[in-house]
C-alpha cells in the first residue's frame, strides 16, 4: 500500500465543489508533480490532505491510517508538513523563530534540525535574527521550505514553490529537493510551472477542473499528453 | 518635594493599574479579543481571595497563591467552551457575549455577597512604610509595582523566550499557518485565557488589599486597563506597564491640584496620548 493515498476524494468550499472524486498516491521514497493551471484545484487538494480542509473522513489514507477528518496540528505529528502558497511566514518572528515554530508538533527526532536547516541554505544562518517577512522572497521561500522540514516530516507538501520567483532562485529552491529526498522524505510537489516539476519528479499527475487528467512517469508523458490534459483536448 | 512625592506615588499606582492591564493585553495581543469582563473576572477574584481568607484563616498572598491555579482552569475552561466560539472576522459577537458575562458575574457577585464592600487585610503591610530618599513610600504600593514588573518580565519571557510563546505569536500572526506547525489555535487561547486569568488574580489581591471593593467596580477597572493598553499600544506589555503608569501619575497630580480632579485627570491624559499618538506610545510593528 502506498504510504499517501486519496481515494475519491471530494472536496467543497460552501456549496462549490473543488474536488471531483481525486485519487492520487504517493509512495515511499517517492517524488510526485501534481501540475496544472490556475483554479485546477491542486491548492484545495494540499490544503485536504494537510487538514487545513476537512472533508472527508475515509478519502485520505497516510501510513494504513484514515486522516481525512483529523486536524491539521495532528496531521503534521503524523509526518505530513506542508510548504504553504506565498511561504505565509509568521511576521512577528524572526528566521530562527519561523524555523523553530516547525517543531513545535515534532514527535519524533530525524535528520532535519537547524544545523541542517543553515547547512542546506547558509543564507538563513547570517539572517537569522531578521524578521522573516523582511527577506527577499527566495530566502523566505527557503525560510518556509526549512520550516516545514523543522517536524522531520515522512510527507512533504510543497505547493507553488516557484511562484513569483525568478528564474534563476527558482534553480537554487529546487536544488534543495533532492537533498530533502536523500534523506527518505517523500515529496508531493504543486506546481504551474511543469519544466520545473517533470525535472524532480518521479511521478506526474496533471489536474483540471477539480479532476486528475492525466497520470504518468516523466519519460511517458508526450507533449502533447502533458497539453491536452492541462489546458483541456480543445484548447 | 510635594512634587517629587505626588510622581512617586503615581508610579506606584500606576503598576496597579498595569497589572489590571496586563491581562488585558495578553489576551487582546494574542487573538485580538476585547474581553469586556475583565473588570469583572478581577473583583470575582478577589472574592475568591476572600473566600479562601475567610474559610481558611490563610493569609491573602498565600490564599492568591492557592486561588491562581484554579482561575487559570476557569479561564481555560472559559475560553475554550464559550470565548473560541465568538471569535472570528466579526468583532461584535466576543464584544457581546463578553458583555453579557460582565453582566452575570456582577449578578451573581450581588446575590452571593450582597453590595457591602469588602476590604483584604494583610494586617500591618497596610500601614508600613519605607524611606526612599527624600520620599516615603508604602510597603503595599512598593509591593504592587513590584509585582507588576515582575509579571511584565515573566510575560515577556514567555512571549519571546519560549516555545509557547513563539506559539502564541504564530498564532496571533496567521492561526490557520500555526496549526500547519502543529499548534491547536484553540488550546493556545485556552491557555492564553488561563494566563491572563492568573495575572487577574495577582490584580485582584492588590486590588483587595489597598481599596474596598463591591460587586459593581468591576467596569471602572476596565476603563482603566483600557486605557493602560491603548496608551502603551495594543498588545505591547511594556507599554501597557507605561501606560498604566501614566494614568497613574496623571491621577495623583490631578488629586494634587484638586481632589476631584483625581478620575478625569487620568482620562484626560488618556485622550492627550490618543490624540498625540493615535496607535499608542509603543505598537506593534505588524498591527
Amino acid at each position: 500500500m502506498a504510504l499517501l493515498q486519496t481515494e475519491n476524494l471530494t472536496a467543497h468550499y460552501g456549496d462549490f465543489q473543488a474536488l471531483f472524486g481525486v485519487d492520487i498516491r504517493l509512495e515511499e521514497g517517492e517524488t510526485v508533480a501534481i501540475i496544472g493551471a490556475n483554479g485546477a484545484g491542486k491548492t484545495t487538494l494540499m490544503r485536504s490532505i494537510s487538514g487545513v480542509l476537512r472533508n472527508q473522513p475515509e478519502a485520505i489514507v497516510f501510513d494504513k491510517d484514515r486522516i481525512g477528518s483529523t486536524h491539521a496540528a495532528d496531521i503534521v505529528k503524523k509526518g505530513i508538513a506542508m510548504v504553504p502558497e506565498g511561504r505565509k511566514l509568521f511576521p512577528s518572528l524572526s528566521v530562527e523563530e519561523n524555523l523553530l515554530i516547525g517543531a513545535y508538533g515534532r514527535k519524533t527526532d530525524g535528520p532535519w534540525n537547524l544545523e541542517s536547516i543553515y547547512s542546506m541554505f547558509p543564507v538563513l544562518k547570517e539572517r537569522r535574527t531578521n524578521a522573516g517577512t523582511a527577506l527577499s522572497g527566495g530566502q523566505q521561500q527557503m525560510v518556509a521550505i526549512g520550516r516545514a522540514l523543522m517536524s522531520n516530516p515522512r510527507v512533504l507538501l510543497c505547493d507553488e514553490i516557484s511562484l513569483g520567483l525568478a528564474p534563476v532562485i527558482i534553480k537554487d529552491i529546487y536544488a534543495a529537493l533532492p537533498k530533502i529526498k536523500e534523506t527518505g522524505t517523500s515529496i508531493v510537489v504543486v506546481e504551474q510551472d511543469i519544466g520545473q516539476a517533470l525535472k524532480v519528479a518521479d511521478r506526474v499527475y496533471c489536474m483540471m477542473e477539480g479532476r486528475i487528467t492525466l497520470e504518468g512517469s516523466p519519460s511517458d508523458l508526450s507533449r502533447d499528453a502533458i497539453h491536452n490534459a492541462y489546458f483541456g483536448a480543445s484548447a | 518635594m510635594i512634587w517629587i512625592d505626588t510622581i512617586v506615588q503615581g508610579v506606584l499606582l500606576g503598576g496597579l493599574y498595569a497589572l489590571f492591564a496586563a491581562g488585558l493585553s495578553l489576551v487582546f495581543g494574542i487573538m485580538r479579543l476585547v474581553n469586556l469582563a475583565h473588570g469583572d473576572l478581577i473583583v470575582m477574584a478577589a472574592y475568591l481571595i476572600l473566600v479562601l481568607v475567610t474559610l481558611l484563616g490563610i493569609d491573602p498572598f498565600l490564599a492568591a497563591l492557592i486561588a491562581a491555579p484554579f482561575l487559570f482552569g476557569v479561564g481555560w475552561l472559559l475560553q475554550m467552551h464559550v470565548l473560541n466560539r465568538t471569535l472570528g472576522p466579526d468583532i461584535l459577537p466576543p464584544l457581546l457575549v463578553t458583555f453579557g458575562l460582565s453582566i452575570v458575574i456582577q449578578n451573581a457577585l450581588l446575590e452571593g455577597f450582597s453590595a457591602d464592600s469588602k476590604r483584604l487585610s494583610v494586617g500591618q503591610l497596610e500601614t508600613a512604610s519605607l524611606a526612599l530618599g527624600p520620599v516615603n513610600v508604602g510597603v503595599m504600593p512598593l509591593l504592587t509595582f513590584i509585582s507588576a514588573i515582575v509579571v511584565i518580565v515573566a510575560l515577556n519571557r514567555l512571549f519571546y523566550s519560549t516555545s509557547l510563546g513563539r506559539a502564541f505569536r504564530a498564532t496571533s500572526d496567521d492561526a490557520v499557518t500555526a496549526s500547519l506547525m502543529g499548534v491547536r489555535p484553540q488550546n493556545i487561547f485556552a491557555t492564553a485565557t488561563g494566563i491572563a486569568m492568573v495575572v487577574v488574580t495577582i490584580a485582584a489581591l492588590y486590588l483587595g488589599t489597598r481599596a474596598n471593593f463591591d460587586p459593581t467596580i468591576g467596569p471602572a477597572r476596565l476603563i482603566y486597563a483600557f486605557e493602560a493598553v491603548i496608551i502603551g499600544g495594543l498588545g505591547s506589555l511594556w507599554g501597557t506597564l507605561a501606560g498604566g503608569i501614566i494614568i497613574g501619575v496623571a491621577q495623583t497630580l490631578g488629586a494634587a491640584i484638586n481632589p476631584e480632579w483625581q478620575i478625569l485627570a487620568g482620562h484626560v491624559a488618556f485622550v492627550v496620548v490618543l490624540l498625540l499618538r493615535p496607535r499608542g506610545l509603543f505598537p506593534r510593528a505588524v498591527d
